[in-house]
């Protein structure tokens, strides 16, 4: 098998997977709208508890990894504004860099390893003790039963936590501002929102949908597809999480090309 | 027991492979309603592959499953799933929903497929439940059950939803000799009481012999002989002889059975 043969399988399979998980998506969706038609609405009280279980426990994390990525910006961009001797910039710079790019994302990613992977591992260890075909043999369709409610939830707490997210960064960014550079409370709460747009909130919140599609849908495709036992459940996880990964960045990265060249 | 003599599941030349490797080569059956009709074979003959192909959760690549003269194969995905309703199964592994208690378990099929009320439903989980020597046991999660529990919990929930065949996985293995007589009896009443039409899939010979009305042998993907215990038991090929004696020298060699899955 010579380099482009190989370049050409890889490329075919990643289509594969590709398409697999938009039709995924696609039969989600329609389950998620036209369920009440065929007597088979979302069972609410399951999203919630998904919700519950996605949402409240992963508040700390979120809190954490943002809040010190908040830390972190102000620390590196404060000599440089030190030197311009304008050095209360560095809340807009923090607020810019959170609410833009690393708040939705970072959320994501923290989300992904976290809930992605537990989907994988939940749906993939139902696939290989028969559970999935026994709901199949019930006559129970699985990605309504089971994709459907993850989904919502996902779709619902993802840009909840993104909002923690961005304000834990920002709040991040606040102490270090006010504790070791000196910023009077005030001014920096006045520079933070001097140049953030309407337009970087809502195009930061906008992200979040689209990352929670991928990481549930992700993480229920590679579930249903696992195979050989607990150590299938566990590649199975591992593929989960860095498809996410790669999946998400990809996506950042086009929808900011989106709506750098779109004006809206 | 037999009381009808018409053909009411008729398994026609059916093929499926896996990877290119054939694990169903062109099998043929007959059962009539309100039999039992056991498959036995060893791990990897493919008795789960043959069940899974009856009930529609894999297309097989050739042949056709007719139930009242209907091939499910020629059927939508959706048609199916209609047809489904009149099928229950216990799986090898008891298969129960781990996050759902052993009553919840019970109703799934209740809950997804009528517009029974809560309490209705509940009042027949228990029902269910109660046929399988399980009442008090509602509430119970699956993990705090021992595995002969599980297989039984499975059986209740096979017969939720008044099916008028039940197909079993295995339905004793690893369970011990007294359990597994337990499981066998209940296999007998509930098809008795139920006048259920049985598949089951074993390879445990006591088993065979306790339920079966007749009796399939499946090796190497091929249905060697059917028929009753006691042809089964007179057959004259030496790979039946060696799997009901359960002997070690034979036609039949380890190496080909090490896949079970
Ligand atoms: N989904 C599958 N993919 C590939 N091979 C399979 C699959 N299911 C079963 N097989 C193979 O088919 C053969 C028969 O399997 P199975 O029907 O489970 O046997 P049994 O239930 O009799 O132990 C085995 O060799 C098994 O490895
Ligand atoms: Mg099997």
């Amino acid at each position: 098998m010579n380099f482009f043969e190989n370049i050409g399988i890889n490329i075919r399979n990643w289509l594969k997977v590709f398409s697999d998980i938009s039709s995924l998506f696609f039969a989600t969706v329609y389950w998620s709208v036209f369920g009440v038609f065929h007597r088979k609405p979302v069972n609410f009280k399951t999203v919630f508890e998904q919700m519950v279980y996605m949402g409240l426990q992963s508040i700390l994390i979120v809190f954490f990894v943002t809040f010190f990525t908040g830390v972190v910006i102000a620390m590196q961009l404060a000599p440089q504004f030190q030197k311009m001797g304008a050095v209360f910039y560095v809340s807009s710079m923090v607020s810019i860099a959170i609410c833009r790019e690393l708040g939705p994302v970072l959320t994501a990613l923290v989300i992904a390893g976290r809930i992605g992977a537990a989907i994988t591992a939940e749906v993939g260890s139902m696939k290989v003790n028969e559970q999935i075909e026994a709901l199949e043999t019930m006559g129970i369709n699985p990605v309504r039963y089971l994709a459907v409610p993850k989904f919502l939830a996902l779709l619902i707490m993802l840009p909840c936590l993104t909002v923690l997210g961005d304000a834990s960064g920002m709040f991040g960014g606040y102490v270090v501002g006010v504790n070791s550079l000196h910023i009077s409370p005030g001014l920096y709460a006045q520079t933070t929102f001097k140049f953030l747009s309407l337009k970087d909130i809502y195009t930061g919140l906008s992200k979040p949908f689209v990352f929670a599609a991928i990481i549930s849908m992700v993480g229920i495709y590679q579930g249903l597809k696992t195979k050989g036992g607990a150590v299938g459940v566990g590649q199975a996880t591992t593929i989960s999480v860095v498809t996410s990964f790669i999946l998400i960045i990809i996506a950042d990265c086009i929808l900011t090309g989106i709506y750098f060249f779109i004006n809206f | 027991m037999i009381e009808t003599n018409k053909k009411f599941i008729s398994v026609r030349n059916l093929i499926k492979k896996f990877e290119g490797r054939i694990v169903l080569d062109n099998i043929n059956i007959d059962i009539q309603q309100g039999e039992t009709f056991v498959i036995v074979g060893g791990s990897g003959s493919g008795k789960s592959t043959l069940l899974r192909t009856m009930t529609g959760a894999i297309r097989p690549d050739q042949g056709e499953v007719y139930y009242d003269g209907k091939d499910i194969h020629s059927m939508e995905e959706d048609e199916m799933d209609k047809f489904r309703k009149r099928f229950g199964m216990s799986f090898q592994n008891s298969a129960l929903l781990d996050f759902l208690s052993v009553e919840e378990n019970v109703s799934l099929p209740l809950v997804e497929h009528t517009r029974l009320d809560q309490k209705l439903i509940s009042i027949i989980a228990k029902m269910k439940l109660k046929l399988v020597g399980l009442q008090g046991f509602e509430n119970y999660q699956v993990s705090q059950l021992s595995g002969g529990m599980r297989k039984r919990v499975g059986l209740a929930r096979a017969i939720a939803m008044d099916p008028e065949i039940v197909f079993y996985d295995e339905p004793t293995a690893g369970l011990d000799p007294v359990v597994c007589a337990v499981v066998d009896q209940l296999i007998l009443d509930l098809t008795k009481k139920l006048n259920l039409t049985s598949v089951v899939v074993t390879h445990n010979m006591e088993s065979v012999f306790r339920i079966a009305d007749r009796i399939g042998m499946l090796y190497k993907g091929k249905m060697l002989q059917v028929g009753t215990k006691e042809e089964i038991q007179n057959s004259t090929n030496p790979v039946i002889q060696q799997f009901i004696k359960g002997e070690i020298n034979g036609p039949i060699h380890l190496n080909e059975d090490v896949i079970d899955r």
